[in-house]
């Protein structure tokens, strides 16, 4: 494996995904991103000296809509998704800046 | 000798576009509604909706940037920026990094000090965030996804101001030009305008700028300019004591005065941006682009300077009336219904601006037609009412847009211009106040005032003052 992953690294990406892994988890981590790392560096060995990045397959634009209220109140439907639910609200856990 | 510093300041600003629904979906976008009643799939990131673009939010922001004389970006894109926060359902908020809708523009403000460009960087739209509320009894937090997804776009300027006054300056322009569109209100205090402060100060005459801090929680002309100087001062205060300015966030406390560091929302900022695929491309042809330019409205400076030629009233009177496009089309369509410029200008100068003001509305709060205007103007034109009776017509007219004929009949408010039932009124006021007409023929000139405003008592204000005083003199 060319690409080594530290253990700084996974600490990092680790609190921007905010996930909390065991050492067990972080060693695998470790390794499935090196290989992942790896497998991107095979990509770079293609010239693609001219080709513009590529970011949607389907040669589709301008898909518009008007500026009409199609959508009712659905409140109760949308609030089934909430983990909790009060006065008409998500509930989450405490959250401030 | 001190040394001399210099505040550098760039804005990025948050404008609510004026749209009916949301930016990806087709939930409204009105305010007050009770919690979550707007929302959908798509606003509250459910795995597997699709956005789909509002055409009329790409409109208004091209239609701002042309008219902030920006490039408009022919093939644009939206990008994802990723952050974790319970308002923000999606763990990503749909904007614009690579392929902002617009770039390099300038505006130009004008102060004390003269005149001067700022820049424009860009502009790129986006959707705002959701509302959270801590409840303390609980212990947890509750979200209202009724302003998720909501049409905003973000100007950010070049660091080009160098002074509260030029920053106000700026936004004033920024508020006018987007007010004039009607892509949005631009109120500060209710957030549909909103202002990040990234301000660094460095010596006179330095190459390089200092580090910078950016403010958030502006919510006035008046906050943002204590807040530069506050964080000019601690910016000083820092250098000066041979500390170091630290790059971060500060929330300013317009109570306290001061700003405090905010906790970032991630340990770590790194948005991890990379192109939405739920959105497909937008290209815009040379055709679009003229059509929204044809459309751009007569913008306040050009306004001000046909109110000039065509118009005899005065300069302060243009500023105010063109300081705000609802007011100016009101004048403008009143003038066009046959009355004369200079009292449209006086009732929206003096009733309007009082009314306004006693009951803290702008002036796009207010109701009245130009049709009923007019008709209030004719009316006093005619002397069919007095002055005092119109400004009462008027204040009803204020609250709740009455046709004043009508209403002026139905109150029988019309002045009695019978000069029969007028003389025998002020002959019996005569002989009622001997002490004031012996004082007026004593020659006390003031005396007839008293007597003037007996008889308008006695005709329940319906009498034309200049016929009454006519009168006392021909009788005294």
């Amino acid at each position: 494996m060319a690409n080594i992953i530290s253990d700084e690294t996974i600490e990092y990406v680790g609190i921007l995904a905010k996930l909390e892994l065991s050492g067990e988890e972080k060693e695998q981590a470790k390794k499935d991103m090196g290989s992942m790392l790896d497998y991107i560096d095979k990509l770079g060995e293609l010239d693609t000296e001219g080709v513009e990045p590529m970011s949607h397959v389907f040669p589709v634009k301008n898909v518009f809509r008007e500026d009409v209220v199609t959508n009712g109140d659905v409140r109760e439907e949308i609030l089934k998704n909430a983990p909790g639910e009060k006065n008409g609200m998500f509930v989450v856990p405490r959250t401030f800046e | 000798m001190a040394k001399q510093y210099e505040t550098v300041i760039g804005l990025e600003v948050h404008v609510e576009l004026a749209t009916k629904t949301k930016i990806f979906c087709g939930c409204s976008t009105a305010f007050g509604g009770e919690p979550n009643t707007h929302t959908c799939p798509v606003c509250t990131g459910m795995p597997g909706s699709l956005p789909v673009l509002n055409k009329q939010v790409l409109e208004y922001a091209v239609a701002v940037g042309l008219a902030t004389n920006c490039t408009i970006t022919q093939y644009c894109k939206f990008d994802r920026k990723n952050y974790f926060y319970p308002d923000n359902p999606q763990n990503y908020q749909i904007s614009q990094l690579y392929l902002p809708i617009c770039r390099n523009g300038k505006v130009e403000i004008e102060t004390e000090s003269g005149k001067k460009f700022v820049e424009i960087h860009e502009i790129h739209m986006e959707e705002d965030a959701g509302k959270l509320i801590h409840d303390e009894w609980d212990d947890c937090s509750l979200v209202d996804y009724n302003r998720s997804g909501v049409p905003l776009i973000e100007i950010v300027s070049e660091p080009d101001m160098r002074s509260a006054e030029e920053v106000i300056a700026y936004l004033e322009k920024l508020r006018m030009t987007i007010q004039y569109l009607g892509a949005s209100d631009c109120k500060l205090q209710e957030g549909s305008m909103r202002a990040d402060v990234n301000l660094s100060i460095r010596e006179v005459g330095a190459k390089e700028f200092g580090t910078r801090t950016e403010m958030k929680n502006l919510n006035s002309f008046k906050a943002i300019a204590r807040a530069i100087e506050g964080e000019t001062e601690r910016q000083i205060d820092l250098l000066e004591s041979g500390e170091k300015v630290i790059q971060e966030t500060r929330r300013w406390d317009d109570n306290k005065g001061e700003s405090y560091a905010m906790r970032s929302k991630e340990d770590a900022q790194d948005y991890r941006y990379f192109p939405d695929p739920d959105l497909v491309p937008i290209v815009l042809d040379d055709a679009f682009l003229e059509e929204i330019r044809a459309k751009q409205p007569e913008f306040r400076e050009e306004k001000m300077l046909r109110y000039k030629e065509e118009f005899d009233i005065p300069e302060y009177d243009i500023e105010i009336i063109t300081g705000s496009k609802h007011m100016a089309d009101i004048f403008e369509a009143t003038v066009a219904l046959g009355s004369q410029p200079k009292k449209v200008s006086n009732w929206l100068m003096v009733e309007t601006l009082r009314l306004l003001k006693e009951n803290s509305m702008d002036p796009e709060d207010i109701r009245f037609s130009p049709e009923n205007l007019a008709k209030l103007i004719s009316l006093t034109d005619a002397k069919a009412i007095n002055s005092s009776v119109a400004k009462e017509v008027f204040e009803v007219m204020f609250k709740e847009d009455i046709d004043p004929e009508k209403y002026v009949e139905e109150k029988g408010l019309k002045t009695v211009n019978d000069e029969g039932a007028l003389r025998k009124t002020v002959e019996e006021v005569i002989a009622n106040n001997p002490q004031s007409v012996e004082d007026y023929r004593n020659g006390k000139e003031k005396a007839i005032g008293f007597l003037v405003g007996q008889t308008m008592k006695a005709m329940k204000g319906k009498a034309d003052p200049g016929m009454v005083n006519q009168l006392l003199k021909e009788l005294l």
